[in-house]
């Protein structure tokens, strides 16, 4: 099927070199920049030596660092498995609704995913603040049933205490899922609508109940597809850098904002450098789990 | 249901003796209705299969035969009317709670599970015992001669051998009827006939009732007790299989079922004992050995099997011959041969009658020069008994 | 379908394998869409209302809107953003197009290692390749400065393309796994030569792949903050870096405004962009 490279060499030339020498002039040479920057040592205000030390390296795995790492991973695995909770049933929703609605559906789910995430963190900022419309509603509501207490003749209840639903981990962790939810859902979304429905017909026929068809069935077929929706929705969270910047608390930093205060604030780039190499295995690490999952699905013979 | 022939014994006993068929109705389809938006699936059926039957439910693709079948199994809910089995409404019971299992067309055998782990599934949803399971699971892989196969992977097995795990799977739960949906539709054509043949004995084996939904009117003919066919959600005729054959009670069956050459006609004559049809593209008119109930003057239309046509030599203004059965001059018409299709066992005779219309023939080839006997263009009498064409009225 | 029949199919009992119509998901489904969209739907009512605090109404205004559009550098900001998208997804189309037709196309040495690199850019955490940019523009190859617009947003419009074009790859890479190369061999045995075939088989069928390459890689040029933040001068401001710095400041309305826009725009370009897509497909249909 594929033509040799040596059967057509003008054509060929012509078509791999600029996207070959673009990948690496404009991202293979600045990635290389950085990885030598991790082995360096900042000797003056601008001028960076490469020592080949591990200095960077091993300050990383300091505890305040790794324990940034640490809280990096379960931020976003809990982003994850939030996103896989919500995301399953929507999806399965989904794919097993009418053709019409069916498209319908997608779109909606998509349509956040086109639209500018800076926006997006910022219309949840409206909603979680200390007056946004979730601390008003509830306001609105607890005044209320004040009212109705002196109304019954009881004691009225205090004065209303806003709820703190920004600037914490939480709140970066409700961003996370919010921004990510539609990763989650497409990839789920695609692996149920192509499973065989005879499969889940046959089992239900054969006496398992639908919390069982959908454990005992589904999710072994679909495992796949869970796997790379977890994926893709597992490494952006884990280098996000905007949802904790915006939303978090002075506790809450990732480990992108610690790399982003190395190059903007600190000026430390030998240590931002080793920190984003480190996050870089980390991504390596979770894709490698991902094709692991996925070359085990394919060869159940799904 | 019109019957035109006098004898249409569609409720008369079937020929062979089949002492497992019992008189209680399993299963009974009440007014049945089905509508997907704007299409009606399955329109008002009217339905009553028998406990040991071997069921077929016949009928081209679309007609609403799936539907049905899938309505028994809990995967469609009916529009209107009711589904019975034995006796007992089941529309409040979901797929996982009736008494019915089902063998689907892709055979649905758990990619991820282990032949054994498959067949077991069932029994491990109904909560029986590990020891229990086991026995039966591999008595059920006997009954398919698949012994010996339980801890291999579907993905090793040939598409002949998932269909007996499938088999295999539904069995082990011994369900009061077994669904089989276009079982052998996936088969290749080898494999096919000797999985016809197997499904009769299985079936007699477990006296449990099968219902089989089949496109191939070949395979309902060859391994049911009693069929139904369906056209555009209608049920048109339910009958033995050669009731269904030598008696259809309309054009679609006859057609449907086997291959035919119709005539449109008048009603001429109907007496007790015979009748008469005029066809205006047969030179000669139509006599049948028995009544027909019809209106004299109404249109009727003749139906003759291809084996059922005799053919003769002719010589050019030669009298017309007759038949021992018919007055002179009926079931008798000349033609020409215009095309030969030799199939080995038997030839195919394309016959042009004086009006231009073509009708099929079979020829046996009795011995090896049979096929010499007649050659193109060649004149020729087509001729049929009293008893041989059917008259249907719709 | 006519109104009773509708409510005939509604009142029909769901079949087992219709969960969109059983009420557990039904509700979970309805619960996401709201969580999705009401913050964004009251980001853009509020853009209208009369009160600087926003989480009251207090009126229908569009002064917000004025404000916005009064507003030199949140314009400036927001024409460089459209104009580094435009030019990042006519680079990224053509680069894009080009590896999707060579990784189909050739069976070449080192092809695993192109396959695994062209994956990079997409996997490589956005911080990562923002801070890379942000030290190869400073130290390697230095954008120079003062140049008149548009050529200043050099240093953006090549980190955008960096990383869009592998994107623009993967859909067009997908869309040609569906040609059949008997077309091609039907141009070639008719007569037409390699570039004709190219032009008259290859690019027709390609074409929906570009069109949803392309509009991806304007929305990701036009959605992009981390990238841009760390490659970003101070005379080069995108939208969303102009957003940040006012968010940072303080919430104002008028950011709401803007926001507003942009999201009418993203949403008036996808649904330009599936239309185009639908009736490319209804036209393969016919």
């Amino acid at each position: 099927m594929e033509q040799s490279w040596r059967q057509a060499k003008t054509a060929f030339a012509a078509i791999a070199v600029p996207p070959l020498v673009w990948l690496l002039l404009f991202f293979l040479v600045p990635l290389a920049v950085i990885w030598a920057y991790s082995f360096g040592e900042n000797v003056g205000p601008v001028t960076i030596d490469l020592t080949g030390t591990f200095a960077n390296y091993m300050r990383a795995l300091e505890p305040l660092y790794l324990q940034i790492f640490w809280k990096s991973i379960i931020i976003a695995g809990l982003t994850t498995l939030l996103c896989l909770i919500i995301g399953f049933p929507v999806a399965l929703a989904i794919a097993f609704a009418s053709p019409r609605m069916k498209a319908w559906l997608l779109l909606l789910i998509m349509l956040p995913f086109w639209t500018n995430l800076l926006i997006r963190t910022f219309a949840l900022i409206a909603v979680l603040r200390e007056n946004g419309y979730i601390n008003f509603t509830l306001e609105w509501l607890w005044n209320n049933a004040s009212g109705l207490m002196t109304l019954l003749g009881l004691q009225p209840l205090g004065e209303f205490e806003p709820l703190t639903l920004l600037y914490n981990n939480f709140a970066v962790v409700v961003g996370l899922v919010y921004v990510h939810l539609p990763f989650m859902v497409l990839p789920l979304y695609s692996a149920l609508d192509r499973m065989d429905r005879s499969l889940m017909e046959a089992s239900l026929d054969l006496g398992a109940g639908h919390m069982r068809t959908i454990l005992l069935v589904v999710v072994p077929l679909a495992a796949p597809g869970i796997a790379s929706g977890v994926l893709i929705t597992f490494i952006p969270a884990l280098g996000a850098y905007l949802t904790p910047d915006l939303l978090g608390g002075t506790d809450s930093q990732m480990i992108a904002n610690v790399i982003e205060r190395q190059f903007k604030r600190a000026n430390d780039w030998p240590f931002g450098a080793a920190l984003s190499f480190l996050l870089m295995y980390l991504t390596f690490i979770a894709i490698a789990v991902q094709a692991l999952v996925q070359r085990r699905g394919e060869r159940r013979g799904t | 249901m019109t019957d035109a022939a006098p004898a249409t014994p569609s409720n008369a006993p079937a020929p062979k003796a089949q002492p497992h068929v019992k008189d209680n109705a399993i299963i009974r389809f009440e007014n049945i209705t089905k509508r997907f938006g704007k299409v009606v699936a399955v329109d008002n059926v009217n339905l009553e299969i028998r406990e040991g039957e071997f069921f077929a439910l016949l009928g081209p693709s679309g007609c609403g035969k799936t539907t049905l079948l899938r309505m028994l199994a809990g995967f469609e809910t009916p529009s209107e009317g009711r589904v019975l089995i034995d006796g007992k409404d089941v529309a409040p019971l979901p797929p996982n709670k009736r008494p019915v299992n089902m063998v689907f067309q892709s055979y649905a055998v758990f990619p991820h599970m282990k032949v054994a782990d498959n067949v077991g599934y069932g029994l491990k949803m109904d909560g029986v015992d590990g020891g229990e399971t086991k026995r039966r699971v591999e008595e059920a892989l006997d009954l398919v001669k698949l012994g010996g196969f339980g801890d291999r992977m579907p993905d090793q097995l040939s598409g002949g051998q998932r269909q007996r795990v499938a088999l295999a799977r539904a069995l082990v739960k011994r369900p009061r009827v077994l669904l089989l949906d276009e079982p052998l539709s996936a088969l290749d054509a080898k494999l096919r006939d000797q999985m016809r043949s197997e499904l009769t004995s299985l079936q007699e084996k477990v006296g449990i009732t099968f219902i089989m939904v089949t496109h191939d009117q070949d395979e309902a003919l060859a391994i049911a007790t009693r069929c139904a066919v369906m056209n555009r959600g209608l049920l048109t005729q339910v009958a033995t299989p050669s009731d269904l054959y030598e008696f259809p009670n309309s054009r679609f069956v006859a057609d449907f079922v086997g291959s035919v050459n119709m005539f449109e006609g008048v009603l001429d004559k109907d007496e007790q004992d015979h009748a008469i049809v005029r066809a205006p593209e047969l030179a000669a008119p139509v006599y049948l050995d028995h009544g027909v109930t019809g209106a004299k003057g109404s249109t009727v239309w003749v139906a003759l099997r291809p084996e059922k046509i005799e053919m003769h030599k002719r010589a050019e203004g030669q009298a017309a011959m007759k038949m021992e059965d018919a007055p002179e001059g009926a079931n008798v018409v000349p033609g020409i041969i215009r095309d030969i299709v030799y199939l080995g066992s038997e030839t195919i005779f394309e016959v042009e009658l004086d009006g231009g219309r073509r009708v099929k023939t079979f020829r046996s080839n009795l011995t090896r020069y049979d096929q010499e006997d007649f050659t193109w263009d060649e004149p020729v009498w087509l001729a049929w008994h009293a008893c041989s064409p059917a008259v249907l009225l719709s | 379908m006519n109104t009773a029949a509708r409510a005939r199919e509604r009142k029909e009992k769901p079949g087992p394998l219709e969960y969109m119509r059983q009420w557990p998901l039904r509700v979970t489904v309805i619960a996401t869409l709201v969580f999705l969209y009401l913050p964004l739907i009251t980001l853009m009512v509020f853009s209208f209302n009369d009160s600087r605090r926003n989480i009251v109404w207090q009126g229908f205004t569009f002064k917000y809107y004025e404000k916005a559009f009064n507003n030199a550098s949140l314009m400036e900001a927001f024409g460089n953003s459209l104009t580094i998208a435009f030019v990042c997804t006519i680079l990224s189309v053509i680069l894009g197009a080009l590896t999707a037709v060579m990784l189909w196309r050739f069976r070449f040495p080192g092809k695993t290692v192109v396959e695994g690199g062209m994956a990079l850019p997409i996997v490589v955490p956005e911080i990562c390749m923002g801070v890379a940019m942000l030290v190869f523009f400073a130290r390697v190859m230095p954008w120079p400065q003062g140049m008149p617009w548009p050529f200043n947003l050099g240093a953006i419009i090549i980190a955008h393309t960096s990383f869009a074009f592998p994107f623009v790859a993967t859909v067009v890479r997908a869309r040609l796994a569906s040609f059949n190369r008997e077309l091609e061999e039907a141009a070639k045995d008719l007569g037409a030569s390699e570039w004709r075939t190219f032009w008259d088989v290859l690019v027709p069928h390609m074409q929906p792949g570009l069109i949803a390459g392309a509009l991806l890689a304007f929305t990701l040029s036009l959605d992009d903050f981390v990238i841009t933040f760390f490659t970003a001068g101070p005379d080069t401001i995108t939208f969303p870096v102009k957003v940040y710095s006012m968010l940072r400041f303080s919430v104002t309305p008028e950011v709401n405004a803007a926001s507003t826009v942009l999201i009418v725009l993203t949403v008036a370009l996808t649904a330009i962009g599936l239309h185009l897509q639908n009736r490319n497909e209804q036209k393969a249909k016919a």
